[in-house]
């Protein structure tokens, strides 16, 4: 009959205390490997590529606005040298010229940048190049979405955003960025 | 006047620390999903450009990466210029349209980030851009860092 007895049964529980201690752990090591970098850079949208039998628009002479990266990283804008820090501003005139200038573009909507280099151009010079270019039409937005009212360009884009309106400063003054092949050596 | 200092009620002052395991597995579990570990072994050297006019990518899973730059040596020496696309190194420059062409079919809206550096010639990109308009991948993103105030 002392078998029946019950035995003296031992808790079969799984301490919990220190299950905050191991959470703190993996939390730890997770938050140092995590990197929450964004990806940054400049954004551009190439070309479709052309059919052979279709010949590329015809676009005017003085809507361009030609600027040309050598091997040495120096700059030719319209065949004048240039510094870097100068393009902006060229760019700004050449873009927001409104016809006055006959060296310059007929209207926003018309004009065009385009940035050449030669084969043996080092990167950082093109994307110093293409970073003031893009800088100017950054700021001639700022500037538009001002007249609007807003406090600077992404605002506005915000508030379209929200409206499901368009981008009108977009659509007048269009980002025309074209990145033309060197020529053959 | 002495009873205005003693204590009045005998409220507990500990913070219930029960829940405390569940608002650190929340954290954890927050951070396990949005941790993305590389996958990738970069065998060329990217030393990015810096630039002003940046824009974000928000959406990770969109971009697809695009690595040229001097080889990777032994012993820290650089060697050619080289393309790696994803864990590769692609010798022919024509294989390019083909595989950027199939993760455009799976990705409508892909975009290539070219993270190239900034000591390479631009012949190597400009080949790179003929290949990707060629695969029909248009949309990229010239990868650079922030520029530091001077």
């Amino acid at each position: 009959m002392a078998l029946l007895k019950k035995k003296a049964r031992t808790e079969a529980e799984i301490p919990t205390s220190s299950m905050a201690d191991i959470a703190f752990l993996l939390l730890i090591f997770f938050l140092v490997t995590t990197t929450i970098d964004v990806d940054t850079g400049i954004g551009m949208v190439l070309p479709p590529k052309l059919e052979d039998d279709i010949e590329p628009p015809p676009i005017k002479e003085r809507n361009v606005l030609k600027i040309l990266v050598n091997e040495q990283g120096l700059v030719l804008v319209e065949d004048t040298p240039s510094a870097v820090q100068l393009i902006r501003d060229e760019v700004k005139k050449h873009v927001l010229n409104m016809g006055v200038d006959a060296r310059y573009s007929e209207e926003p909507g018309k004009a065009l940048i385009s940035i050449k280099t030669a084969r043996q151009t080092p990167y950082n010079a093109y994307v110093s190049v293409l970073d003031e270019v893009w800088m100017a039409y950054f700021e001639m937005w700022d500037s538009e979405a001002r007249q609007l009212g807003y406090a600077d360009y992404a605002t506005y884009v915000d508030s379209i955003e929200e409206q499901d309106a368009d981008n009108q400063i977009r659509e007048k003054i269009k980002a025309a960025i074209s990145i033309a092949e060197p020529d053959a050596a | 006047m002495a009873g205005h200092f003693q204590k009045k009620t005998k409220t507990k002052e500990d913070i219930p620390t029960a829940s405390l395991p569940d608002i650190i597995f929340m954290l954890l579990i927050f951070f396990m999903v949005s941790t993305v570990l590389r996958e990738t072994t970069v065998q060329v050297r990217t030393a990015l450009p810096s630039a002003e006019a940046l824009t974000k990518i928000d959406q990770k899973r969109l971009v697809s990466y695009i690595y040229i730059g001097p080889r990777k040596l032994d012993g820290n020496r650089l060697g050619e210029t080289g393309v790696q696309i994803d864990d590769a190194l692609v010798e022919d420059l024509g294989n390019v349209r083909a595989i950027m062409y199939r993760k455009l079919l799976e990705q409508p809206r892909l975009i290539v980030s070219l993270k190239v550096d900034e000591t390479s010639e631009m012949g190597m990109v400009l080949d790179v851009q003929q290949e990707l308009r060629e695969a029909g991948t248009l949309r990229i993103n010239y990868s650079s860092k922030r520029e530091l105030p001077s």
